[in-house]
């Protein structure tokens, strides 16, 4: 069973059902660069990748899409968090090429249009944030919270949230943020 | 009909839309078609030479540009000398440049540097490039270099003496009723901001723009400007957005100069981006430290004498130790101070500036020496604080241009609830827990800019303002209360007043540092705006056809975006009825404060009260902190939403402080053996409480415009609460940062 | 990071063919343990073979009791599972205790079995390290040696294993189910790690390219009341410093069964036997758990900093009995 996360607005929902098969390739990629599809915030985006590099690295210096933080490149802060296939993941920890056939989502895909997600509403109301680079991973961590249903309490959020590393130490107010919205009646509805 | 006042709203951010839309831009994050990757290759050893480099197999990776080590990197132009970027200059971390020659002086010091078209491919050969080096026995920590200390005559960047006294300590010492001795360890910190340095440098012909993680803007083009031997109108610097500092891109460092000669190099962009390991050995660190604290005193615990003693590990190139014994020798009304340095040459790069350099470590060390006197004279510890209030600087005598730290111990106290606090020790029970509380002062120095400090405003016919300085914002909000400073001198309301700053093409100002950041900025941005609305007022009066014509300027005020006479706001206009009879498109005004230089009659510091409860699981080693409550007296208050998260961040940094955060040192290689976020703790989410924050509003005659600055108070003393609680909770005192778990399991 | 070819694997049988019959494939599952290892050179492999596609990822209630695991179960999927929470509660919480809600999203319960150390050294491609270069000797060995084991060690390697859940599935008596290219075959939890004696390179007693299809944990009475808990310098994300894994019966004031692990203290998820052996039948207090816990300890050792494990995981593994004994005392499940 795979939960879903955020808003309706995640097209597809590829969800990695057994036995589903994932991408249409067979045989060998690489190790030089490939082309590969990946589905970004609900757009299919073509880009040649060697199979070495990470869903990170393709994001940010491949696709421009640099929502997602390259913090430690090790799984150790949580700053590069998106959603692969609706559920909260670390993309320096990803390849990309293991991507073709899921979903994307970055905090760039979080807003509707112009309007914001009322967990980013809820981030600039309590600055739940001072510099702002763990931000985007804090955010698409924070929305999944809501939808794993992990937010009962403030030790349950603060636990659940201590994947995702703030030097800024804007904890509190990110408890804060995330409570705001959860009492507000959940990050879905804006 | 006028506007409120900004100054002081909590308003919400001015980049917080970009900050939670991903839109924000880092300086990693521009990347101009054909940009190349840099990556170092960093020495392992910290004391050696390089004997052989062998590029060939990182040659022959598809894609690679260029490899460069001492022998065929450009030599810098002139040797750096370091100067803190607080003095407006170029700002070098350290005094030493690599891939100069030959010699490995630190571990991590890099020796080559890889340029490729992708940055896996640089990496990748980064690798490969083989470096033989003739290893030599290094020396980094105290117990290596022990023997071998000396007083240096200045330490900080030469910014203050290597030893201060006043009064006769050693004799106070000699005859004091009481006295409390104590040897503290501190282990070497690391800042650790999440976003790693980064530098993405580009030329097009003789100009380089690069952008650049960093506190200041301006220093990182006097730095690179000064390496590379170009103008320094020849060197654009943009930031705007860095991803935290804390002191470590304060000063520049070799990478921004390293991209630029690269980016020359291979005639292309460059990105060079440090590692998160490399950032452990690039950008400095807060040093080992031990110290020596002897406090004299009578019966009642009034301080007779006080004699701070540090030692510490330097490098081969500069005298650097924080001013950690500085508090001492301010805080307590005590007549007789003896602080001195001590430092050793090691195989360390040039250690640096870290949050509350100097305070966050002396003041721990102070504040744990002034409970465990609390305790020998059988006082409350705020009550023994209360009876070594200085009323005026010590030493000195010197009235304090602000202080307030009496409302803060008091408002802190209730805050806290600390009245009635039973002081015996190890006697609170919660299931597995002992409980304890603790409290401590914070101090922390005035610093001011050296140079003149610029901003300009310029207002456009549709009645909204743009207001610019160069500064960065890496997180302390400067460019909200910029918005918020230039909408009280224009009378705008503050949507309409949009920021421009982290660009070296806008009016210069100082690097963010010593919490000087927001008073000098917003210094010069309200000396901008008055300037504006005193142009605008001017072309008013003098405009037959405004209904202010002929009035006395001074009798003008502006709110609600028009300008009315005080005694008759009905008589007035809008200003852009103005600039519309006018036939302008904008009018503007630069504006520049000259900061006055010390203030040879006042004392300065900012000054605040810290209250912790910890639970200790004395079985499992274990430390939690419970709750924690600062009072601050930081002067003006700009915003007291941004000012609050500075303040409870410090706090917050006070638990790593205490209880996790230490860098080891490899035996016998001299290198940072838990160079990753794994290894090296930071506080997560499940370790913060809620912390109450307040600030009291205490008028401060010499800061700019009454702001001493919120950027690091917050983190001094919280350490000593912890600490204290710990003690009030076990009844073991811990003198030794962090307190580990070994720490409190040995101590049973 | 080197270069390497990339595959998906369509199902159970091509993937261990590819992977078997190849020294130079490696599988990918959650990445977690697998890209770091790409990135840090320490796995050099000419190829990756994705395994996610496969379907083994499901988690199934066995008659019985028992529960099985797909070997591409997720962590956080295994740990959300009713059966898993209500049956074997140690296990959710110490799966819940790993990693973080991410890393645990990714995270297979193979790949966590599979999981490399932690060891600085291991991860150091300058720094001695006989299980990573083997011959080439260990620079824990007087190093910077906190976090290493007290338990399991030999000369040639000190390194702590790092899982959690392997820590209470070792407790439960799981059982490993792999698929090879000579078929089937199954192992005890506990035989699934080796000591690293003299040959620290070799952690599992299985061929190159077998794959965990599946962990099996059989029903248990005791299991019901079971529990985890670990100790860290921090409260959370972050490894252990000492851990225990406990399912305990007490009938009529006696420890009736009991099934204890240790981590963070042991280079393999350690089944503490002698100190089972040491509480059957006694009474069910502290003395006793206190008198357990030393006696596996016995045989530890320390190294330069890491001597007070030994203390804290004889502590940690007394209040684990503690703990679960109470909430067995008050009929709960967990």
């Amino acid at each position: 069973m795979t939960p879903r996360v955020g808003r309706a607005r995640i097209p597809g929902q590829a969800a990695r059902e057994e036995g589903t098969a994932a991408g249409p390739r067979t045989g060998d990629l690489g190790p030089g660069p490939a082309e590969i599809e990946l589905a970004v915030n609900g757009t299919a985006r073509r880009l040649r990748v060697e199979p070495r590099v990470s869903l990170l690295d393709a994001l940010r210096e491949h696709l421009g899409v640099t929502g997602p933080k390259k913090g430690c490149d090790q799984g150790a802060c949580g700053a590069c968090t998106v959603w692969v296939d609706g559920r909260r993941v670390l993309g320096c920890l990803t390849l990309a090429v293991a991507c073709e056939g899921r979903e994307v989502t970055t905090v760039e895909g979080l807003a509707d249009g112009d309007g914001l997600h009322p967990m980013q509403q809820a981030f600039l109301a309590n600055d739940a944030f001072q510099c702002g680079y763990c931000t985007p991973g804090q955010l698409m961590s924070a929305v999944a919270l809501l939808e794993e249903g992990h937010a009962s309490d403030d030790a349950e959020i603060a636990e659940w949230m201590s994947g995702n590393i703030c030097r800024c130490a804007a904890y509190p107010n990110i408890r804060a943020a995330i409570r705001q919205v959860r009492d507000g009646g959940g990050g879905d509805r804006p | 009909m006028s506007t409120a006042p900004q100054i002081g709203l909590p308003l919400d951010r001015v980049d917080g839309h970009a900050k939670v839309t991903g839109a924000a831009r880092y300086s990693a994050e521009y990347t101009p078609p054909g940009t190349a990757y840099a990556v170092l290759v960093c020495a392992p050893i910290a004391s050696g030479r390089v004997t052989a480099v062998d590029a060939g197999e990182a040659l022959s990776v598809t894609g690679v540009l260029a490899v460069l080590s001492h022998l065929d990197m450009p030599r810098i132009a002139v040797r750096p000398n370091l100067v803190p970027s607080l003095a407006g200059a170029a700002a070098h971390g350290q005094s030493f440049f690599p891939m100069q020659d030959d010699r490995v002086h630190y571990a991590g010091q890099p020796v080559a540097m890889v340029v490729a078209d992708t940055l896996e491919r640089a990496g990748h050969a980064a690798e490969l490039v083989r470096v033989d080096y003739a290893e030599e026995p290094p020396v980094v920590t105290i117990e290596d270099g022990r023997d071998r200390a000396y007083e240096p005559e200045r330490i900080f960047g030469g910014f203050v003496p290597g030893r201060t006294e006043y009064g006769d300590a050693a004799s106070a010492l000699a005859e004091a009723e009481v006295r409390i001795d104590g040897a503290f360890h501190l282990a070497p910190n690391h800042h650790n901001p999440i976003e790693p340095s980064a530098t993405t440098a580009v030329w097009e012909d003789s100009h380089l723009t690069l952008y650049d993680a960093t506190q200041g803007p301006t220093a990182t083009r006097l730095t690179v400007a000064e390496l590379l031997g170009v103008p320094p109108s020849q060197v654009r610097v943009v930031s705007e957005a860095v991803g935290g500092s804390f002191g470590c891109k304060a000063m520049i460092w070799h990478h921004p100069a390293l991209a630029a000669f690269a980016a020359q190099y291979v005639r292309a962009p460059v990105r060079l981006s440090l590692t998160r390991e490399q950032m452990f050995h690039s950008c400095g660190h807060r040093e080992e430290q031990e110290h020596t604290l002897e406090l004299g005193a009578t019966r009642d615990g009034v301080l007779t004498a006080i004699r701070h003693r540090k030692l510490s590990p330097t490098s081969h190139f500069d005298d650097w130790a924080e001013p950690s014994v500085g508090p001492s020798g301010r805080m307590y009304a005590c007549p007789n101070f003896q602080g001195v340095y001590n430092l050793f040459r090691a195989d360390t790069m040039t250690p640096t500036f870290m949050r509350a350099p100097g305070e966050a470590s002396g003041m721990f060390v102070l504040e744990t020496a002034m409970d465990e006197l609390a305790y020998r004279v059988g006082a409350d510890p705020l009550e023994l604080r209360l009876r070594n209030y200085a009323e005026t600087e010590p030493g000195t005598g010197r009235p304090w241009s602000g202080k307030g730290l009496r409302e803060c111990y008091a408002r802190g106290a209730e805050l806290f609830g600390w009245a009635g606090r039973d002081p015996e020790p190890g006697i609170r029970r919660d299931g597995n827990q002992l409980v304890g509380t603790g409290m401590a002062t914070a101090f922390y120095p005035v610093y001011g800019a050296m140079n003149p400090q610029r901003a300009r405003a310029r207002l456009h016919a549709d009645g909204r303002a743009v207001v610019e300085t160069g500064c960065s914002d890496f997180g302390t909000g400067v460019g909200t209360v910029m918005r918020q400073v230039a909408a009280d001198a224009l009378g705008l309301s503050a949507e309409s007043v949009e920021v421009r700053y982290g660009d070296t093409d806008l009016p210069n100002t100082v690097a963010a540092v010593g919490s000087a950041g927001s008073g000098a900025v917003s210094a010069a941005v309200h000396a901008a705006g008055t300037a504006l609305r005193d142009r605008l007022i001017a072309q008013a009066v003098a405009d037959e056809r405004s209904p202010l014509h002929g009035a006395d300027p001074a009798g003008v005020r502006v709110g609600g975006g028009r300008m009315f006479l005080a005694d008759r706001p009905d008589t007035g206009e809008d200003y852009t009825d103005l600039l519309r009879r006018a036939m302008a498109f904008d009018v503007e005004a630069l504006g520049e404060w000259n900061p006055p230089g010390p203030q040879g009659e006042y004392g300065t510091g900012t000054f605040g009260a810290q209250f912790a409860e910890v639970g200790v699981d004395p079985d499992l080693g274990l430390v939690r902190v419970r709750r924690m409550t600062g009072v601050f007296a930081p002067g003006r208050v700009l915003n007291r939403k941004t000012a609050r998260s500075q303040l409870m961040g410090g706090m917050l940094w006070g638990i790593g402080q205490a209880l996790l955060e230490a860098t080891h040192v490899e035996p016998g290689r001299g290198r940072w053996a838990n160079a990753s976020m794994a290894d090296y703790l930071l506080p997560v989410n499940a370790d913060a409480p809620d912390v109450q924050v307040e600030t009291v509003e205490v008028e401060d005659r010499a800061a700019p415009l009454g702001v001493k600055g919120v950027g690091e108070i917050g983190l001094v003393g919280a350490a000593a609460a912890i600490a204290n609680a710990v003690f009030h909770a076990t009844g073991r005192r811990f003198r030794d940062l962090p307190i580990t778990v070994e720490a409190v399991l040995a101590a049973e | 990071m080197r270069p390497f070819a990339y595959t998906r694997a369509a199902d159970v049988a091509a993937a261990v063919a590819e992977v078997g019959s190849d020294p130079g494939s490696e599988y990918l599952a959650g990445g977690t343990t697998e890209v770091d290892m790409l990135r840090i050179g320490v796995a050099r492999p000419r190829r990756v073979v994705d395994i996610n596609d496969l379907p083994i990822s499901g988690i199934e209630e066995l008659p019985g009791g028992g529960v099985r695991l797909g070997g591409l179960a997720r962590m956080s999927d295994a740990a959300a599972h009713p059966a898993v929470r209500g049956r074997f509660p140690v296990l959710a919480q110490a799966l819940e205790k790993g990693a973080s809600a991410q890393l645990r999203n990714m995270a297979s319960m193979g790949g966590n079995l599979m999981q490399r150390v932690r060891c600085a050294y291991f991860r150091d491609g300058g720094a001695a390290c006989n299980k990573r270069a083997p011959g080439s000797g260990c620079a824990a060995l007087g190093g910077v040696d906190r976090g290493h084991a007290v338990l399991g060690t030999s000369e040639h390697c000190i390194a702590t294993h790092p899982s959690d859940a392997a820590v209470a599935l070792t407790a439960l008596d799981a059982t490993v189910h792999l698929r090879g290219r000579a078929g089937e075959r199954s192992i005890a939890l506990d035989d699934f790690f080796l000591l690293p004696g003299d040959t620290p390179e070799r952690e599992h007693p299985i061929e190159h390219g077998e794959l965990i299809t599946a962990i099996e944990i059989p029903a248990s009475e005791e299991a019901r009341t079971s529990h985890y808990l670990k100790v860290r310098d921090r409260e959370s994300y972050e490894f252990a410093l000492a851990s225990a894994a406990v399912a305990l019966l007490v009938e009529d004031g006696r420890v009736a069964r009991v099934r204890i692990g240790l981590g963070g203290v042991a280079t393999k998820p350690w089944r503490a036997r002698r100190a089972e052996a040491a509480l059957a039948g006694a009474p069910a207090e502290r003395a006793s758990y206190e008198r357990a816990a030393a006696e596996e300890l016995a045989a530890a050792v320390p190294r330069r900093m890491n001597a007070f494990k030994i203390e804290l995981a004889r502590r940690t593994m007394v209040r684990a009995l503690e703990t679960t004994a109470s909430l067995g005392a008050r009929g709960g499940t967990g």
